[in-house]
């Protein structure tokens, strides 16, 4: 299959790889760029855990053809932490969030474009943002309240 | 048409592992030249803090930080054997077996830590915080990481211990068939109230109302969590999940996550939950298990409290609107159980 350029800003970083048309980009993340935070859940759109952040947006990368991101600026969970824990990771841990750890990325992902956005959301609000992620483990309260609990922390800060 | 209130109870008895004799978990513990400590098992660690509580276990018995514990997990090839994370055995039979190899690791630096200051193994106490010393002079001291490198690189010891922990065998009495298959329960019990639509058949779960009773909660927020996401997955038993709709028809069986029903984040109801903590005589410093008895009182609980709200007794699992539906057209109606008030109750009796 014809390999295409595919230039882009990775969480900050300009790369550049080839992709073999039709690759979707979490493949093209994963296995071409090397980073391993967008997991592969379903493969069909249905569970969330390869969310990732395209100009702002939250992605599925599954079903995103990796050659659609050529100048586009993609975020991923393995851009969060910068020198030190993201807030929401911070509040991730803290408010025991995560067993598997499967839908965490993914989590992250939809959680920041929320607050990005809406820095008060309410319940209902932070339901809404993650009602695309699927999570197996926790009964999703704990990550509720994370998300909820980051919210407030950047409003007092 | 209307929507029916309802509530219902269920309490359980779990039995912790699988019984009747066997169910072994084995740990190994050594002491590395650094001073820190290695736990070597197979058990898995899916997510539910297998290596948190061990790593727990393993320090309190060891005496030491739980920062010098590391534990190493989930291979069988590096790991002596386990039968596995599943029963809500791993904290109970791993913890277990974890203590008895602590505690023979820990004799083993108590003896290196006697020989260099010179005193008898049995006057010797540790504090947590790495250090082992005299009882009652603390000044006559040494680090543990020391005693652990004086034992290693001077006197020739491996400072390590074995562990296994197996449940005997029950024996069946021949003449009355008695026999001791559990040697360790957790229990609970929850209320719960749902909403059902007498038109469409669905339920809401509305609250939860639960208490636990788990042993000691070794590891008090990993517990919490368990309990949250376990009795979630109690009600997504009880009206959502099945992978054989129309068992032994294996027709509209689900492929994937399209057509596998589950809740969601906006399916949530507040679970109020209360932790009861009764030390289990054989549990590792007094632990059960909270894994899978989670789940369990949802799902009569739930059952219970459709039939409180419609009359429809479903005794086939999961709870759907069809069933809901077809039972209230059976009925000829949705039949609320008659509530008394206070004072009905009384008379009554």
């Amino acid at each position: 299959m014809a390999k295409k350029p595919v230039t882009f800003i990775l969480n900050g970083s300009e790369r550049a790889a080839f992709a073999e048309e039709g690759l979707n980009l979490l493949e093209f993340l994963r296995r071409g760029i090397g980073d391993l935070s967008p997991k592969y859940g379903c493969g069909q759109g249905t569970c969330g855990a390869c969310t990732v952040i395209i100009d702002g947006e939250t992605h599925l990368s599954c079903l995103t053809m990796a050659v659609a991101i050529e100048g586009r600026k993609v975020e991923t969970a393995s851009g969060l932490a910068n020198g030190k824990v993201h807030p929401l990771q911070e509040a991730f841990m803290e408010h025991f969030a995560a067993q598997c750890g499967y839908c965490t990325p993914g989590m992250l992902m939809s959680a920041k474009v929320l607050l990005d956005r809406n820095p008060a959301p309410t319940r209902a609000d932070v339901i809404e943002a993650i009602s695309g992620n699927l999570c197996r483990c926790t009964g999703y309260e704990p990550i509720i309240d994370a998300i909820l609990a980051t919210a407030n922390m950047r409003r007092l800060a | 048409m209307a929507m029916h209130r309802g509530r219902g109870f269920a309490s359980i008895n779990y039995p912790i592992g699988m019984n009747l004799g066997g169910d072994p978990s084995q740990a190994l513990v050594h002491s590395n030249p650094d001073g820190k400590f290695t736990v070597a098992l197979s058990s898995i660690d899916l997510g539910q803090g297998m290596k948190s509580v061990t790593r727990q276990i393993a320090a309190e018995t060891l005496g030491i930080p739980v920062a010098d514990v590391y534990v190493d997990t989930a291979d069988s090839d590096t790991g002596p054997h386990c039968m596995g994370s599943f029963a809500s055995r791993g904290t109970h039979r791993v913890g277990n077996a974890v203590i008895q190899a602590a505690q023979e690791a820990r004799a083993v630096m108590l003896e290196a830590a006697a020989e260099e200051l010179e005193v008898d193994a049995t006057d010797l106490v540790t504090d947590g915080r790495g250090n082992i010393h005299v009882k009652g002079a603390t000044s006559r001291s040494i680090t543990t990481m020391a005693a652990c490198q004086a034992a290693q690189f001077k006197q020739g010891r491996t400072v390590s211990g074995r562990g296994i922990f197996l449940i005997p065998l029950s024996e069946v009495d021949p003449e009355t068939g008695e026999m001791t298959p559990v040697s360790c329960f957790a229990h609970a019990a929850m209320l719960v109230e749902v909403e059902v639509d007498d038109e469409t058949g669905e339920v809401s779960v509305l609250d939860m109302q639960s208490a636990y009773e788990v042993g000691r909660a070794l590891n008090p927020r990993l517990v919490e969590q368990q309990l949250v996401g376990g009795a979630w997955m109690g009600m997504s038993h009880a009206l959502w999940e099945t992978t054989e709709p129309y068992y032994p028809d294996r027709s509209h069986g689900p492929v994937d996550f399209n057509n596998y029903l589950m809740p969601g984040p906006g399916d949530l109801a507040p679970h109020h939950i209360s932790v009861l903590e009764r030390p289990a005589p054989d549990g590792p410093f007094g632990g059960k298990g909270p894994g899978e008895m989670c789940a369990n009182p949802v799902l009569p609980a739930v059952a219970n409290a459709v039939y409180d709200a419609v009359g429809v007794r479903i005794d086939e699992l999961p709870i759907t609107p069809e069933k809901v539906l077809r039972g209230i057209r059976a009925n000829g109606g949705a039949r609320p159980k008659m509530r008394l008030t206070r004072t009905q109750f009384a008379g009554a009796r």
